[in-house]
């Protein structure tokens, strides 16, 4: 069984359709990949998925249970987590209080959170992973303060945070530099192969390519192909919502 | 909290105790009132200055505080009954009132609170039966515990140093914890916050809720300060006041509220020396200070500190 599974889902705004009948299933541990040319719907699927937006049809299932419509806070209790294509952080926030952030509301009750203070282990998990993205030395700086490749490692480390069953990640290495991309792959790489799902969005055709064993690609809301990255990059129907004729 | 800030809190703390035991009537009845101002300037600082949620309606829970402890008392009940009464009902339309912030925003959401001030402010008028309508209830007793009473200004002042201790401390609790970081990151980027986890219903609920709570309990310590209350003192003036307090001092930070009630309190009753001149100064300094401290005097602080080449503060409930 897939661990998500999107099945005829759709999105109208008034009369424009964001997304028309898109399906698709990600299995557990998969690195999955989706393309599509700008404004082909792939954010706005993310952004149903994640309960950022309401779907106007379809459906969307995490493990089985039924989480369309959900709201973004609920989704993100049920495991999936996501980082954006333009950053969102918390900017006078310091680093560690993002990450920090970032994983507080997973657990725990509503009341729970007001009594219960933060324990040393907490902190030191998102040390650990500031670490592993290289960042450690940036705790205590405020989010506005990083520099655009600083943000975007910091945005990935708080999807991180919450140890999800399943990352979205949304365009992570647009505007990124090439040291930069090569850092953020292999942390993408290293993380998959010790089983973490990962769905990415991307326009660096030659990193996906080499990242990604399945891709999807959407093309004016619809999806119109899937395969191996070979497989796609011949099909002619890619060729054309890309090049046109 | 850091230690410099831990000492200047000290500090203002022991000034506060000792003021009254220097002061004459006058000048302890201006501190009595800042006390009370910095109680409801902390709870609207709370909702609009960490959570985000602006609100224009501050005097109206303020009111359920004032009309409790002053409604209570005529019937000859304990006065804290009617503080905790006040509170409760003023958290509870805090809760009701916080309702439209899911779904508005900004000047919006000021529309919104504005709109209940309002209502409040006539139900207060017309409901002569139970709040004396435009008359006002005169005569609202200070409290007293058994033979200890706090009817002398002095004793009175005590009093409510003693609740604003417990209303700070029970901020900075609140704020220094989870729900403090939440709030923050619903104001700072509400979409993120929900991707994290944030419910914003309940926190923006509860965001309103608190500062409304603490709106009550300082309502009723301001309703025996002078002993009359009427409609008139819970207007939208009043409310713009609170939103002047939080603002000048420096919103979102814990220190704000403790600057702008001294200053919004305390700068009129200066000025007014000038006589007929002192409301177009204080306006012009109000001015002015937005103009060239758009992060309040708070700012004016930090700025002091980074030029005396110290390190920044970056304190843990900003």
């Amino acid at each position: 069984m897939p661990l998500l599974e999107i099945q005829d889902l759709t999105k109208h705004f008034f009369r424009f359709s964001a997304l028309r009948m898109v399906s698709l299933g990600v299995e557990p541990g998969e690195l999955l990949g989706i393309i599509g040319p700008n404004g082909s719907g792939k954010t706005t699927l993310f952004h149903c998925v994640t309960g950022v937006l309401r779907p106007s049809g379809g459906q969307v299932r995490f493990k089985g249970e039924d989480i369309t419509g959900l709201t973004a806070d609920k989704v993100y209790r049920r495991g999936i987590a996501r980082t954006f294509q333009l950053i969102q952080i918390f900017p006078e926030m310091t680093v560690l209080e993002n990450m920090l952030m970032a994983a507080q509301e997973r657990t725990g009750t509503l009341l729970g959170r007001l009594c219960r203070r933060e324990k040393a282990e907490e902190t030191d998990r998102a040390m650990r992973r500031l670490e592993f993205l290289g960042i450690a030395s940036l705790k205590d700086t405020p989010g506005s303060n990083l520099s655009y490749g600083q943000q975007k490692l910091l945005d990935f480390g708080m999807a991180l945070m919450p140890e999800p069953e399943v990352i979205l990640l949304d365009e992570p290495l647009a505007g990124v530099n090439p040291t930069m991309i090569t850092n953020l792959v292999g942390h993408i790489l290293e993380l998959n192969g010790r089983g973490q799902t990962f769905v990415v969005i991307e326009h660096n055709m030659e990193v996906v390519m080499s990242l990604c064993r399945r891709i999807i690609v959407l093309s004016e809301g619809e999806r119109i192909a899937e395969g191996t990255p070979a497989e796609v990059a011949d099909n002619p129907l890619v060729l054309d919502a890309y090049f046109g004729r | 909290m850091t230690g410099t800030r831990r000492t200047v809190l000290a500090a203002a703390l022991v000034v506060c105790v000792l003021a009254p035991l220097a002061f004459e009537q006058y000048k302890l009845y201006v501190a009595s009132l800042t006390l009370v101002y910095l109680v409801l300037a902390i709870g609207l600082n709370l909702t609009l200055g960490y959570a985000g949620q602006i609100s224009l309606g501050h005097a109206a829970f303020m009111a359920f505080g004032a009309y409790a402890v002053a409604i209570l008392g005529q019937r000859g009940l304990p006065f804290e009954l009617g503080l905790g009464l006040g509170g409760a009902l003023a958290f509870g339309w805090g809760l009701v009132v916080g309702f439209p912030a899911l779904k508005v925003k900004h000047h919006y959401l000021a529309m919104v609170t504005l709109g209940f001030n309002i209502i409040v402010f006539l139900v207060l008028r017309n409901w002569e039966g139970l709040t004396g309508g435009s008359f006002g209830i005169s005569g609202v007793a200070r409290p007293a515990w058994g033979p200890i009473s706090f009817a002398s200004d002095r004793a009175y002042y005590l009093y409510i140093l003693g609740w604003a201790a417990v209303v700070v401390a029970s901020a900075y609790w609140i704020l220094s914890s989870r729900w403090g970081r939440a709030f923050r990151a619903i104001r700072e980027n509400e979409m993120r916050a929900a991707v994290v986890g944030v419910s914003l219903r309940a926190y923006k609920v509860m965001a309103f809720a608190i500062g409304a709570a603490y709106a009550g309990i300082g309502g009723a310590l301001f309703a025996p300060l002078l002993g009359y209350i009427d409609p008139g003192a819970f207007t939208l003036d009043r409310s713009i006041q609170f939103l002047m307090m939080v603002v000048m001092g420096g919103l979102g930070r814990f220190e704000g509220p403790f600057i702008g009630a001294v200053v919004v309190t305390v700068l009129p009753e200066i000025l007014r020396a000038s006589e007929g001149l002192y409301l177009i100064i204080y306006a012009l300094a109000v001015m002015l200070m937005m103009l060239f401290m758009p992060k309040g005097l708070v700012g004016l602080w930090d700025r002091a500190v980074t030029r005396l080449g110290r390190a920044r503060v970056m304190p843990g409930t900003r």
